[in-house]
This record gives structure tokens, sequence and C-alpha cells, in this order.
């Protein structure tokens, strides 16, 4: 189990030169599952800021930018050709794929793959919004949040969809009685590595489901994109647990007193209009504190 | 399809939408920059934390050099030093 960054191997399987934002999330979330999975490794990426991002033959393993909504159906037919082949022991299979191309487009298509016991890892990298086409909402907005789509004006006051209607991915997941799924966070990359390593030795398909900011999208200064990721799990925003086997456990730890969620809402500017406002600041408290409290006690 | 006409497809299909591996190497991003980070080697406790966290690779596991070809000047190893060995300074022009 990696404890410590020296642990981490030091072999990098992205060339330099992306083209991605400063401090994109993203790209580093990629760099880390590659630096466990190695370089025998096939990276399907559902279309997304990564997949364009990593053209110019940055990765230095194959990387195939397919459509939104068939990234999961693509690793299916590469799972079954490799085990025709009798090859597939020596690969890993990865999907790469945003938010917009999990919750929305592709979740048919993740379902039915699940459904067929496909043998991949999915790595969802969740920054709440379609950020490659320019910050339209998405299933995962989270209320009250600014984008390009609920904008804040007189009549809407940024994304206003009740919060209890959030699609949670990781309990569409687990209702799939997926062999392993986790929910991580980019604020925590040994905890991700340790996750993604996990999910490469099951047999089956594999869920990880990738908290990160974008600093572009959601207005945070770039050096602090880090540190919102991990105020989201300080104040109880986001939980980190897996899913083993319907098995339910937490992979942080619980401080009795957690944030208030203010902390992580002032860094961001996409929430900048709620800060004026305590009413909707405890409405969100609320929201978080019994979505965590739903967490907690789902936990086995 | 003639052949002169495929001969002129192959030519821009090469040029602009296929890629070799390592051609982004070309794309030197240090140019984005209006800080740069500047170690200070003597605080350096060679936590490697900056290196985990560097989005662009740009920070050397071994000298804990930085790489200012590629380097964005996003700070995030700036902020995320645990020593502080780490400052941004801003771009002179």
């Amino acid at each position: 189990m990696v404890m410590k960054p020296k642990q981490v191997t030091c072999t990098e399987h992205l060339n330099p030169g992306n083209l991605a934002c400063a401090a994109c999330t993203e790209v580093l979330g990629f760099r880390h599952a590659l630096k466990v999975l190695g370089p025998n490794t096939i990276a399907i990426n559902g279309t997304g800021c990564l997949a364009v991002v990593m053209q110019m033959g940055v990765p230095k393993v194959p990387h195939f930018h397919v459509l939104f909504e068939n990234a999961p159906a693509v690793i299916s037919g590469i799972d079954d050709a490799l085990k025709a082949m009798g090859k597939r022991d020596e690969v890993n299979l990865l999907v790469v794929a945003g938010d917009g191309g999990t919750a929305d487009i592709g979740l048919s298509a993740l379902s039915g793959a699940i459904e067929r016991n496909q043998d991949f890892i999915y790595i969802c990298f969740d920054n709440e919004s379609y950020m490659n086409t320019g910050g339209q909402r998405s299933g995962t907005t989270p209320f009250g949040a600014r984008t390009s789509t609920t904008p804040v004006g007189r009549a809407v006051q940024g994304e206003d969809r009740l919060p209890e209607l959030r699609k949670d991915l990781m309990a569409i997941i687990a209702a799939h009685n997926i062999p392993y799924a986790a929910s991580t966070s980019i604020a925590y990359p040994l905890d991700f590595m340790e996750r993604v390593r996990k999910a490469s030795t099951v047999r089956g398909p594999s869920y990880i489901h990738c908290h990160s900011p974008c600093p572009t999208g959601w207005s945070i200064e770039s050096s602090r994109t880090v540190e919102v990721a991990r105020l989201a799990v300080e104040t109880g925003a986001v939980v980190l647990y897996e899913i083993e086997n319907g098995e339910r456990r937490l992979t942080q730890k619980i401080k009795k007193k957690r944030k208030p969620i203010r902390e992580y809402l002032a860094p961001q500017g996409r929430f900048r209009h709620l800060l004026d406002d305590p009413e909707a600041i405890e409405h969100l408290q609320q929201v978080v504190d019994r979505g965590f409290a739903a967490t907690l006690a789902s936990m086995s | 399809m003639g052949m002169e006409k495929y001969e002129a497809y192959v030519r821009r299909a090469k040029s602009s939408l296929t890629y070799d591996p390592g051609w982004s190497r070309d794309n030197h991003t240090g140019g984005w920059r209006a800080e740069r980070p500047v170690v200070d080697h003597d605080r350096c406790t060679n936590c490697l934390i900056c290196w985990l966290y560097c989005p662009d690779e740009s920070i050397d596991h071994d000298t804990i050099e930085i790489n200012y070809t590629y380097c964005k000047g996003c700070g995030l190893c700036a902020a995320e030093c645990p020593v502080d060995a780490i400052s941004m300074e801003r771009e002179a022009g």
C-alpha cells in the first residue's frame, strides 16, 4: 500500500506540453492513474477536456478519444477482443470520462457494460459541469452553483434544481452490485492511487469517482484548486468511501467537528452570489449535513 | 478518389489530424506563466509533495528543479509545500 510520496513511482506516462489550463486537476488525476496502471494500459477517453488536451501525443500509452456516449461500449469491445486473443491478463483497460459523459450522456453505456460484467476500470473526473464546452450545467452540478446555463440574475440564482434530485453517481453505480467502486478526491492523491490499484486487481468492472475542481469553470485561483478539493472533504460535501462486493467502508478519517460549508464555498466564484445571503448558506449547510449523515449511515 | 486528391488528403491528415507520440513537446507552455515558482533548496525537505501535485510534471523527482519550459505557473506547488520552500515571483517582462 502506497503511504508516502516517496514510495510513488517516478516513471511518468505523459509527455510534457499538454495544453490544459494551469492547475488542471483532471490531467493530474490521469497522471496519477497511469502511474499506478503502468505502460501496459489502454486508455479510452470519453469526450471531455482530457480528450482534447491529451491530443498531440501526450500520453505514452494507447489513448483513444471516443464519443461521450460510447466509451464503455468501446472498452467492452477491446475487452472481448483481448479475451479472444488470450492477452487480457497483460493489459489494464481504463476509461476516463467527465461527469457529463458519465452522469448524463454515457450513463446507459456504462450501465450496460457493468451489467455485462466487462473487465475495466472507469474513472469519472467530476468537476460538476460540462467544462469543455463552456461550463454548462450537468446532472452533478450542486444547488446554487453559477454555470453558463444557470446564470445569476433576477429570475434565476444559479442552479435551481432541488438538491435532493442531484445525481448521486456512486449510488447509481452501487445499485448495479458492482465488484468495486470508490469515491475519491484529487486532494488525496495517495488515497486515489491506492483505490486505482485496488480497482486494477478486481476481475470485472470497477468504478472510481474522483472529485476534481476546475479552476476555470469554478472561478478559483489556480493555486487553490487542491485546497478547494480538500475543503470539500473537510466540510463533508464529498465523502471518501469504497464499496467492495457490497461492503461499504470509509476511507477517510471523520473528525468530530466538520468545517462549515462556507469555507468551501468562499474561494469559488461560482458561489459568490450566495455568500451575502445567510439563508442560502444555512440551506446549503443543511443539504450537506443531510447528505453526509445519509452516507455515514449507509456504511456497513 | 483520384491519386492527386488522395495524396493531398494524406498530406492534410498527416499535418493536422494525426500526431506522432510526443509531438506535444513542441508546446512550450512555460510562455503562459505570469508568476514563476522558485525553490529554496535550503528549506526543502525533499518530501516530494510538490512533485506529486504538479499537473505538468515540471518538477524533477530527484533534484526538485523546476522545468520552466513547461511550467504554467499555476502555483499549486507553492500552495501545497508544507515548509514554504517554494515562492512565486512575478515574471519580468
